[in-house]
């Protein structure tokens, strides 16, 4: 439809009044602060009580589903697709390849960083097809990391494991022609 | 069902930091919308509101918080929550109360205020991830888009610059709306490829902003706009939305599925078969440049892949065969999250009532899709709109 100009008349402002950074940091405008308290402690479930007791075994497992063949990783004791329970645990290898990455200059607050976070999405050897985790990678620089490298977890040594995603430290680069 | 129109619309300004309050904010895009319907408050049966976390505001049940602010005294109220996708999913609950024959005026009002948590909204988006899986990994929300902008772009062998058009062309329209936030008639491709990394492939330009606003919409039967004499309603065609597998870890980030389930649900009510012929214009959501294509493709509006080529080649320009993001976007006019359904299903419609003022694309136009995207990438809704 052609134009018919009907939007809201000109010298009508339209609501908000804006305010700036130094209005606040001066504390020229009224505000009123305050910081939340509070703390959780979640339960880790059926599927995830095993993983991270198995990462503290230095090992990775992942839940077969019989009906569709996968091997779903993370385990998971439902197959959402076949939303029937899943079958078996397996174990899965601790290498695998780098579906996507980011190089970040910031940390979990936004603020920025020098040494940059090597973070992406590793498909882990064993599990179906790109399934896989988020994780850190190591030993690898802005130019040498790529989607599609071949990488292997390294562990913290067993008496520093705690049962969590952080057992592992990084995955890093297996050499070429590794499987 | 029966047909649902919106008739009338309303939005603050985004801003980074307002002075109003989220009621105050409500008020306003609600006046504004109810102005421009000429109804009054007393003529709306029943109100759907979209806010999201409630940890930007500080308020929990936040809903309920502002409700008075957007009518919600002595009335049914509902609030829904999608994440981001909520700027395209509240109107499309609005939609069923008035196609369900259980309301016949319906108000929509969106709100967001993200300046309230400090210094950075971005200390609360922490909470969003899974805490076993996500979490101990201290994720930052840019990593999300990092990751999938970097997915994309390796599998289709897109080039930066390709992807930095979009936020040129966004910024630029947006200097015709009277809200935006980031509007810049001067902006280049070198500007965005220029500006600070902050988790590569994303740098601060190819980032919308965190804002401030609301934004309102009044939806009605055809018996309303019958009743009322509307001069130019813009009818809902269709409607869709869908979510895949929370486990994102294990789908390839590349294609947003959920999306062109989304498309398919809503193109199938709407009786579009050829997507790129039968869709005159867009409102892919764009909270990043990448976005705006990866959701061009998700809405099959192109072929996988192809979404740079068309931005490239200037089809999506305000004057092009396919417009998208007339606008401004997210990219010009701000993020206040759940509000931006103001520069989504409210540009549908003012483009498509003849209301846009400057930003009327040029030539006839009959139909426009927008879409939504929210959680952790795997939701999207879907809206269709025809004059």
């Amino acid at each position: 439809m052609k134009s018919k100009s009907r939007a809201k008349p000109k010298g009508i402002a339209w609501a908000g009044e804006e305010l700036s950074q130094k209005q606040i940091d001066r504390g020229s405008v009224l505000q009123t602060r305050y910081r939340p308290e509070a703390k959780y402690s979640w339960a880790a479930g059926q599927a995830m009580s095993r993983f991270l007791e198995e990462l503290q075994n230095g090992k990775l497992i992942a839940r077969k589903c019989q009906a569709c063949q996968r091997t779903l990783f993370p385990p998971r004791m439902f197959c959402e697709q076949c939303y029937r329970p899943t079958d078996e645990w397996v174990y899965i290898k601790d290498t695998g390849m780098i579906e996507t990455f980011s190089v970040s200059y910031l940390d979990k607050d936004a603020k920025r960083i020098t040494d940059p976070i090597f973070v992406g999405v590793v498909s882990v050897d064993g599990a179906s097809p790109q399934m896989g985790m988020m994780h850190y990678f190591g030993e690898v620089t802005k130019e040498s990391i790529r989607i599609g490298l071949r990488v292997k977890a390294v562990w913290k040594p067993p008496q520093e494991r705690t049962g969590s995603v952080l057992d592992i430290r990084y995955w890093k680069p297996l050499p070429e022609g590794r499987r | 069902m029966r047909k649902v129109a919106c008739i009338g619309a309303g939005m603050t300004l985004f801003r980074r930091r307002l002075k109003e309050t989220p009621k105050e904010l409500c008020w306003e895009a609600s006046r504004m919308a109810l102005d421009s319907a000429k109804l009054e408050m007393k003529d709306i049966d029943a109100v759907v509101t979209g806010s999201a976390p409630d940890a930007f505001d500080g308020v929990h049940q936040k809903g309920e918080y502002y409700a008075d602010g957007c009518g919600g005294f002595r009335k049914p109220i509902t609030r829904v929550f999608t994440g981001g996708g909520t700027a395209v999913f509240s109107p499309i609950a609005a939609w069923w109360h008035v196609a369900s024959g259980l309301a016949d005026i319906v108000l929509v009002v969106n709100e967001e205020k993200m300046s309230s948590c400090y210094p950075h909204p971005q200390s609360v988006f922490a909470h969003i991830w899974d805490p076993i899986l996500d979490r101990p990994l201290q994720p930052n929300l840019v990593w999300i888009f990092a990751m999938e902008m970097n997915r994309y772009m390796t599998v289709h062998k897109i080039k930066k610059e390709d992807i930095a058009r979009v936020a040129v062309k966004n910024k630029r329209n947006a200097v015709a709306h009277p809200a935006a936030q980031l509007a810049d008639p001067r902006i280049t491709v070198e500007d965005v490829l220029n500006s600070e990394t902050l988790a590569w492939p994303v740098q601060r330009l190819d980032i919308s902003p965190p804002s401030d606003g609301a934004s309102a919409l009044i939806l009605a039967s055809a018996d309303a706009v019958k009743r009322l004499h509307v001069e130019s309603p813009v009818w809902f065609d269709g409607v869709g939305w869908c979510i895949d597998s929370t486990m994102w870890t294990d789908r390839d980030l590349y294609f947003p599925e959920y999306l062109a389930r989304a498309s398919q649900m809503a193109y199938k009510q709407a009786r579009i078969d050829v997507p790129r012929k039968q869709i005159d214009f867009a409102e892919p959501y764009d909270p990043f440049d990448y976005k705006e294509l990866h959701h061009m493709e998700g809405l099959l509006l192109c072929k996988k892949g192809e979404a740079a080529k068309l931005t490239r080649e200037g089809v999506t320009q305000r004057d092009g065969d396919l417009p998208t993001c007339p606008s401004g976007g997210l990219l010009g006019i701000g993020n206040p999250i759940a509000a931006t359904m103001g520069i989504k299903v409210g540009e549908l419609y003012w483009q498509l009532s003849g209301q846009a003022g400057k930003r009327q694309i040029p030539h006839e136009i009959h139909t426009g899709v927008t879409n939504a995207w929210g959680d952790l990438m795997q939701f999207s809704s879907v809206v269709v709109m025809r004059a």
